[in-house]
């Protein structure tokens, strides 16, 4: 067994970057709450360092990492796979909880009573939630493992949402709570009706078994419904701009960049791995609709905001939107092209969003407000923050050189070799659009300030500097050759 | 033994529907959470059926839908708490405003 002494020795990077968190989050808890911020970080660091070291031994080797739990093979025993599209995701996740927690490091540092000792331990237990359900959401290999991660991404999310415990922010978390909750409820149902006529959830044996029954249809759909509610794709996003507006600028960051690619990258699972083929065309067209019209609609929405924060929400549900664009596009000889461009816009959008919901953070502590037509002389208090804002911008209405610039003409070059002119003029109308927004913002906070202009209150320059950091890491996507990416095919399977 | 399947099956799909029903007409969050209870229950019994049929098929039974539904029970059980707890937080907040200073104190005289 030496094949399996090897597995294993890497296998425990699996374990680790999961059980790492779990552990963060524990001795947050019983750690006195001045310590929790130190706890919290090096946890954080140390899940990077492990995401990074994962990555690097997939790529080494150009072989997805396997490990079986107590070394039960599935269908029974529960398995961890790390391909190349999950440790992408996985380093991703990793660098934007890190940049979140050295931006919110001190920020909870206001008056030592007891709730806000309260809410700052409860804010980093609630980081590392989201670092242990991401993880294993991107590494679990049964549907069942993958609904306990996404129950564990939403209870940390919705009470990152209540965390300033406003009855405004309490509506809102209790709404995205009930809608994600019928979300998880329609995917059990699915995961249900697929154990009763499969007898086995793991990915791996389902995807040689399905076949194109009513119940499998049915199944598929149902889980692909309620994985849309959580990923807050039009129509069903009603719950995602009232979360954010009152959410604390880190909670907002995370919720946007990371918590909804999460459902994403499920559906992307199901339909690459289950979907047997007559369905699979037909929901890919489905997708792609409802994807344009999230991009169309929540565009427009987001223009005709007057709130910073709502605005930025509006075009979460926009840019998500581009990622739903990928299933018509992989059935010609494009795929891997499409593929790319997918997850190029989901890695550069995770990073662009995370710094624009910052950005607006800092914004709204130095303005006292975040309302857009009241922002004259931003750029003359924080000028960091708003080059960052800029750079995040031009990522996300596709200008080069940004990964946003990249993804979009990859997904558009896709899309114009397939003739699917529907796809790539939406993507473009989408682009002019966002551009709208963007300099809305932007025309507004270079104007120099008014006659009397002074900051609420000056904002340490680290925080200035993680917000810059995320904007570059997004624009830095955009060096990247503008051909398909080798690594993420490696071991995924229904890739070409 | 069919039949029995059959009634369960039947029994788990009313129950779905029941909950479904009261989860998209009904606004209070706690007749919807309730509702959600209902679904989860349906959803467990439909789990219990896949059981069922294993072991028609010639096993003794099929241990592994009683694993999920074990676990399924847990997590329905926090989604359950965490929101009747936000409801409860939000229900204070809006009736005496003043105690709103007092958050720790009605927590522990809550719990």
């Amino acid at each position: 067994m030496t094949a399996g002494a090897a597995t294993i020795d890497s296998g425990a990077l699996l374990v680790v970057s999961i059980m790492l968190p779990v552990t963060g989050m524990l001795a947050v808890i019983v750690s006195p709450a001045r310590r929790s911020e130190q706890v919290a970080l090096v946890i954080l660091a140390a899940s990077l360092l492990t995401a990074v070291a994962t990555a690097a031994e997939v790529l080494r080797t150009g072989e997805p990492i396997e490990y079986l739990l107590g070394n039960w093979r599935p269908p029974l025993g529960v398995a961890l796979r790390a391909d190349g599209l999950s440790v992408t995701l996985m380093v991703m996740a990793s660098i934007v909880l890190s940049c979140v927690g050295l931006y919110a490091s001190g920020s909870y540092l206001a008056p030592p009573d007891a709730h806000h000792s309260r809410s700052r331990t409860v804010f980093w237990t609630l980081l590392l939630g989201l670092s242990v359900a991401l993880n294993t959401a991107f590494l679990a290999q049964d549907l069942f493992t993958l609904f306990v991660a996404l129950e564990l991404l939403t209870f940390s999310a919705v009470a990152l949402v209540a965390l300033d415990g406003r009855p405004t922010s309490l509506e809102a978390a209790l709404r995205y709570l009930l809608l994600a909750l019928a979300g998880s409820v329609f995917y059990l149902v699915g995961t249900a009706v697929l154990y009763g006529a499969y007898g086995r959830l793991d990915l791996s044996g389902l995807r040689q078994i399905s076949r194109d029954d009513l119940a499998t249809t049915f199944a598929l759909s149902l889980m692909m419904t309620g994985l849309l509610v959580k990923t807050a794709l039009f129509p069903m996003h009603l719950w995602l701009p009232p979360a954010h507006a009152g959410a604390p600028a880190a909670a907002s960051a995370l919720l946007s960049a990371l918590v909804v690619k999460a459902p994403f990258f499920l559906i992307v699972l199901l339909w690459t791995g289950i979907a047997p083929r007559p369905f699979s065309v037909i929901a890919g067209q489905v997708l792609a609709i409802l994807g344009m019209a999230s991009i169309v609609f929540c565009s427009v929405m987001a223009l005709r905001q007057s709130r910073l924060k709502l605005m930025i929400a509006y075009s979460t549900v926009a840019q998500v939107g581009y990622l739903f664009l990928v299933f018509p596009l992989t059935i010609g000889g494009t795929a891997n092209l499409a593929w790319s461009g997918c997850v190029l816009q989901l890695v550069s959008h995770a990073f662009a969003k995370a710094s624009m919901f910052l950005a607006a953070g800092v914004i709204a502590e130095v303005m006292g407000h975040d309302r857009i037509s009241n922002l004259k002389g931003t750029f003359h208090a924080v000028p960091i923050t708003l080059t960052a804002f800029a750079l995040a911008g031009l990522s996300l209405i596709g200008l080069p050189i940004s990964g946003g610039f990249s993804a979009k003409y990859m997904l558009l070059t896709a899309a114009t070799e397939i003739g699917a002119w529907w796809i790539a003029g939406t993507i473009l109308v989408g682009g002019l659009l966002a551009a709208g927004y963007v300099f809305k913002v932007l025309g507004q906070a270079l104007a120099p300030p008014a006659e009397g202009f002074a900051a609420a209150r000056s904002i340490p320059l680290h925080r200035e500097l993680v917000v810059l950091v995320l904007a570059s890491a997004a624009i830095a996507m955009g060096f990247l050759p503008l051909d398909p990416l080798p690594f993420i095919t490696i071991g995924r399977m229904g890739l070409p | 033994m069919s039949d029995v399947t059959t009634l369960y099956g039947l029994c788990a799909s009313g129950l779905i529907a029941i909950g479904i029903y009261g989860f998209s007409l009904q606004s209070e969050p706690l007749r919807r959470i309730i509702s959600f209870n209902l679904i989860g229950t349906g959803v467990f019994l439909l789990f219990g059926v896949a059981a069922r049929r294993a072991a028609a098929a010639g096993f003794l039974a099929d241990p592994v839908p009683h694993a999920m539904v074990i676990t399924g029970i847990v997590v329905a059980f926090a989604a359950t708490a965490l929101t009747v707890a936000l409801i409860l937080r939000l229900a204070e907040l809006n009736t005496d405003p003043e105690e709103n200073i007092q958050p720790e104190a009605r927590d522990e005289k809550s719990a």
